[in-house]
């Protein structure tokens, strides 16, 4: 181990003591200084980014540590510096509801934190270990999140079924890694891909393993059939965690998929990618019409994911530079998209109960017309409606999954956006045409109506300026 | 001097900068957004007037043209440029917009976002009729659902709900089929640009694939029948302005898809498919028109009028093909897509001119109902005089600008084939049928009610609004020429181009 070896794992070293220290530094806050461990927390991320940024991987660039088993690139710095971004957001959005719930722990901040590692190491993973290492720290500390409240039995129980069908999914995982292990001889996903493309193995046992590999990535992403759990985290969670399930992790399971299927599984590429032509096909079909018949806006936006993660799929399946930088644009935009409809999911709730019924939505463009507005953009956004940033997702992936030779699956992809527009356009609905059932007046600190303001903005710049997004997201596949 | 500027940038971009300024400032003063919206309205239309007085009649390259780079890693850019065929709709867009921020004058509920909306509408629009780059084109044209959506939806009548959701779904559902194509010929091309996929050779199976793609989006967006069924529910539900924007300017773009797209990229397929457009043309031209008859609400009434004058717009647009076969003329081809084109603008005039009036009525009886109505003419002369003018003119009264299109298309079916021409020609005794019969209901005979007896004849604002319209419809009726020269070349340039195969 070198020093140099040291400086590329800066960031996550950094963060761990980080974590550590704000851990521990908030035994010593009492409860109504709780904002300090707030402001540590974010401190912490800028400090993570400006290390991640100073040490930016340039297009093409890579850098392996510790024997081999961590990497940094293109594709992890810029997931990575998005990932920071979008906690930070999410921290000024929850700081605002755990007030309001009496929710405000420390443990939520270094839970989160802790997580932000997992997704970190998950992304920079060269080896089957890291991978796995970071997958793990990542869903310990989403479940116990999904059980912040300690009093919701409903978050209790969303906890519990996470948490072992989680671990199932973590088992099978591990069991097709074996096999690749045994198949391929070898645990790093560049000897793996080097094995397969010397034409070693044993076909048997590379397919076995590679089934409950698929089985993993799809479970974690939530795509059907694997997606059970989904709704009733979605519904269970706090809405600050519902909105760190939706975004962040996300992000992890591209890169989860990225990893696993195309650095050390690329050679199976006509193998796998049948299997998530189905995955994702069923994804939006069943995502986008249950959305339709959910009357719980959290559990709406659950079926949304899932659509969306079919999307997502899409891209990948395409298997090409052009197909995994749309499906990480489309990651990457979703999570933004996602954590800007939590967020107003949080300012519409008050008096110590949730808004997650869409009816709470009623008149709100009376209520609160600029923050209606940006609901709006973000609810067109995610129906992928031109001039906003989840359009220049879809025909990313679409047009990837045209070059592949799927037309048919595109038009299915395209179809299912229509039967989403429905629900989402509902809610635009709920907020534009009818009376206001409470006129009771929106409030929240001016910090979250600052970065509420970016986020939903961002719809439309990004969307209008989408030409830097792309670039960004090419530079990380195509050196 | 004037061409030194992006013209049609302004025109797209003031009008949008406009709505943000108007949504902003209504909160705190409201006095200041109804003048200032107008403001805007009228500086881009006499800005649309020096792109019509700078606009050279003696070519088909595309004029005024702006190209950057908008996304550059899939060679997008944002181009415009205008021919004959959009500068019309462009002028029709920008004149229509003035008149509905007038027509909307007595909103009262949030009038900063009704007029925002328009504007952003209008915008939007221009952006359609001069995008040379397909997803800029679709961009625009998908984002018109917007706020076409929630100026039916907040200001729309009682089952404003459904049908601004029925608007919005049809609409999405026929264009996602034009993405899908638009990206496989951006796969084949390596290039958006119209002018790049103009020249794109393509397999007839696939040229086919492509063609319904793109006739699925635009027939929804015309409507040609069966896909027309959301138009009667989205105009009797929207406020006045949206029944007029909608029909006169939002319609035109289906057409102008066909012209832009459809024909130019796929003619092989378009010419092996034009009987079924034909066909469908004729359906709605002649079964639309009964349905028409059978009204007892003016604006479906109106609505049902609509689809069946733009079945002679598609009838029009798809004639070129069997004239060319039956006649050997070339050249003469045109014939039907000139007609078209003429038709679509003349309707833009008549249909929002019968919008408009209705809107007069109904601003003071509430009611949209033909049997509310009767002797109208008797209190409220003058109206009835324009009134009677636009549903002549709709009914194709030589000397009114319905007529030129009308005519011209029928001329052309007659050289594609004799029942073409029967057919549509019934439309001239139905079209007279229900809009002489709709006026003899509502603006002659006995007084009928207490509430008719009460009306009080226009006032200023709707006075000029009625004169702008009529000097068009008896503008364009007697004196087509300037009109007809703008696109002339435009349209032997299109004929020329489908005419030739685009087959590998």
């Amino acid at each position: 181990m070198t020093l140099a070896e040291l400086q590329l794992a800066l960031p996550e070293i950094f963060l761990l003591a980080a974590a550590c220290g704000i851990l521990l530094a908030d035994l010593f806050i009492p409860t109504e200084r709780r904002g300090l461990t707030h402001m540590l927390a974010v401190v912490a991320l800028v400090f993570t980014a400006i290390l991640t940024l100073r040490l930016m991987m340039a297009p093409g660039e890579v850098a392996y540590a510790f024997s081999d088993t961590f990497v940094r690139d293109r594709f992890s710095d810029v997931l990575k510096v998005f990932s920071y971004l979008i906690l930070a957001g999410a921290f000024v959005y929850a700081k605002h509801y755990l007030r309001q719930f009496d929710l405000f722990k420390g443990e939520f901040y270094t839970l989160s934190l802790f997580a932000l590692l997992g997704v970190m190491v998950l992304m920079s993973s060269a080896s089957l270990i890291t991978l796995y290492l970071g997958l793990e720290l990542l869903a310990l500390s989403t479940y116990a999140l999904v059980a912040l409240d300690r009093e919701s039995r409903l978050g209790s129980e969303a906890a519990m079924k996470y948490f072992i069908l989680g671990s199932l999914a973590s088992g099978l995982m591990l069991y097709g890694m074996s096999l690749l292990y045994g198949a391929t001889g070898s645990l790093q996903l560049a000897g793996i891909s080097a094995a397969l493309g010397g034409g070693a193995g044993d076909s048997m046992l590379l397919t076995f393993g590679l089934v409950f590999i698929v089985i993993g990535v799809a479970f974690k992403l939530g795509a059907v059939p694997f997606h059970m759990w989904v709704p009733d985290v979605y519904h269970g969670a706090p809405l600050p965690i519902a909105l760190f399930v939706s975004s962040v992790p996300k992000l992890a399971g591209l890169a989860l998929a990225i990893r696993l299927l195309d650095n050390g599984l690329g050679g199976l590429h006509a193998d796998w990618q049948g299997m998530l032509v189905v995955i994702a096909g069923l994804s939006l079909i069943l995502g986008n019409v249950v959305a339709i018949a959910q009357t719980n806006i959290k559990r709406m936006l659950a079926y949304s994911t899932i659509s969306h993660m079919g999307f997502m799929l899409l891209g990948i399946l395409a298997g090409t530079p052009e197909g995994y930088a749309a499906a990480m644009f489309y990651a990457i935009a979703y999570a933004i998209m996602s954590a800007g409809a939590f967020a107003v999911l949080i300012l519409v709730s008050a008096d110590g109960r949730e808004a997650d019924q869409l009816d709470d939505f009623k008149g709100l463009a009376r209520r609160n017309p600029w923050h209606a507005f940006l609901m709006m953009m973000i609810l067109f956004s995610l129906a992928g409606i031109p001039v906003f940033l989840g359009f220049f997702a879809k025909w990313q992936v679409i047009a990837a999954t045209i070059a592949a030779g799927f037309t048919w699956l595109a038009v299915l992809g395209v179809l299912t956006a229509v039967i989403g527009a429905f629900y989402y356009l509902r809610v635009v609905k709920l907020m534009y045409f009818d009376e206001p059932e409470s006129d009771r007046p929106l409030t929240a600190p001016v910090d979250f109506r600052a970065v509420l303001t970016v986020n939903g903005v961002a719809m439309l710049a990004l969307g209008i300026f989408s030409g830097g997004l792309i670039s960004l997201c090419l530079s990380a596949f195509v050196g | 001097m004037m061409s030194e500027w992006p013209l049609l940038s302004l025109l797209i971009w003031l009008p949008m900068l406009g709505a943000v300024l108007v949504a902003a400032l209504g909160e705190r003063s409201p006095k200041l957004v109804r003048p200032l919206a107008l403001g805007i309205a009228l500086a881009v239309f006499a800005l649309s007037l020096s792109l019509y007085a700078g606009f050279d009649t003696t070519t088909a390259a595309m004029q005024f043209q702006e190209k950057a780079v908008w996304i550059g890693a899939f060679n997008i850019h944002y181009h415009l440029g205008i021919d004959g065929l959009s500068l019309p709709l462009i002028l029709l867009t920008t004149l229509i917009g003035g008149l509905i921020i007038v027509a909307g004058w007595r909103i009262e509920d949030r009038p900063h976002l009704y007029l925002a909306s328009f504007l952003l509408l209008q915008g939007l629009m221009v952006g359609v009729f001069s995008a040379l780059d397909a997803l800029l084109f679709y961009v625009f044209f998908e984002a018109m659902l917007v706020p076409m959506f929630l100026i039916i939806g907040i200001w729309g009548g009682p089952n404003r709900i459904y049908a601004t959701v029925k608007f919005f779904l049809f609409t999405f559902f026929g264009s996602v089929f034009m993405l899908v194509a638009l990206l496989w010929l951006y796969l084949q091309s390596g290039s958006f640009a119209v002018a790049d996929l103009h020249q794109l050779p393509i397999a007839l199976d696939a040229q086919i694939l492509v063609f319904l793609a793109f006739l699925i989006a635009f027939a929804v967006k015309v409507p040609m029948w069966p896909v027309h069924t959301w138009l009667p529910d989205a105009h009797v539900e929207a406020p006045t302005g949206g029944s007029v924007v909608l029909a006169a300017v939002m319609l035109k773009i289906g057409g102008y898809g066909l012209v832009r797209f459809a024909l130019p990229i796929t003619p092989d397929a378009a010419a092996a498919l034009d009987w079924l457009v034909i066909g469908l043309s004729l359906v709605a031209i002649a079964y639309i028109g009964f349905v028409a008859l059978a009204q007892s609400d003016m604006k479906k009434l109106i609505a049902y009028s609509s689809i069946s004058h733009m079945g002679f717009v598609t009838l029009g647009l798809f004639l070129a093909f069997a004239i060319a076969r039956n006649t050997g003329d070339v050249a003469g081809a045109g014939l039907g897509i000139s007609g078209g084109m003429v038709q679509m603008v003349s309707h833009g005039f008549i249909s929002g001119a019968m919008f408009l009036a209705v809107g007069v009525l109904y601003d003071r009886v509430h009611s949209r109902e033909i049997s509310s109505y009767g002797g109208v003419a008797n209190t409220m002369p003058w109206f009835a005089m324009f009134a009677v003018l636009f549903f002549m003119a709709n009914s194709g009264l030589p000397g009114t600008s319905g007529f030129v299109g009308e005519f011209m298309v029928i001329l052309a079916a007659f050289q594609a084939s004799f029942w073409f021409a029967f057919v549509a020609a019934t439309s001239l005794l139905l079209g007279a049928a229900y809009s002489l019969w709709l006026v003899k209901r509502v603006f002659y005979g006995e007084v009928a009610s207490s509430a008719v007896a009460g009306l009080k004849d226009l006032t200023g604002r709707e006075w000029a609004l009625m004169v702008i319209l009529a000097a068009f419809v008896l503008g364009v009726g007697v004196w087509p020429f300037p009109l007809i020269e703008v696109m002339e070349v435009s349209v032997a340039e299109l004929v020329e181009h489908i005419m030739q195969s685009k087959l590998p």
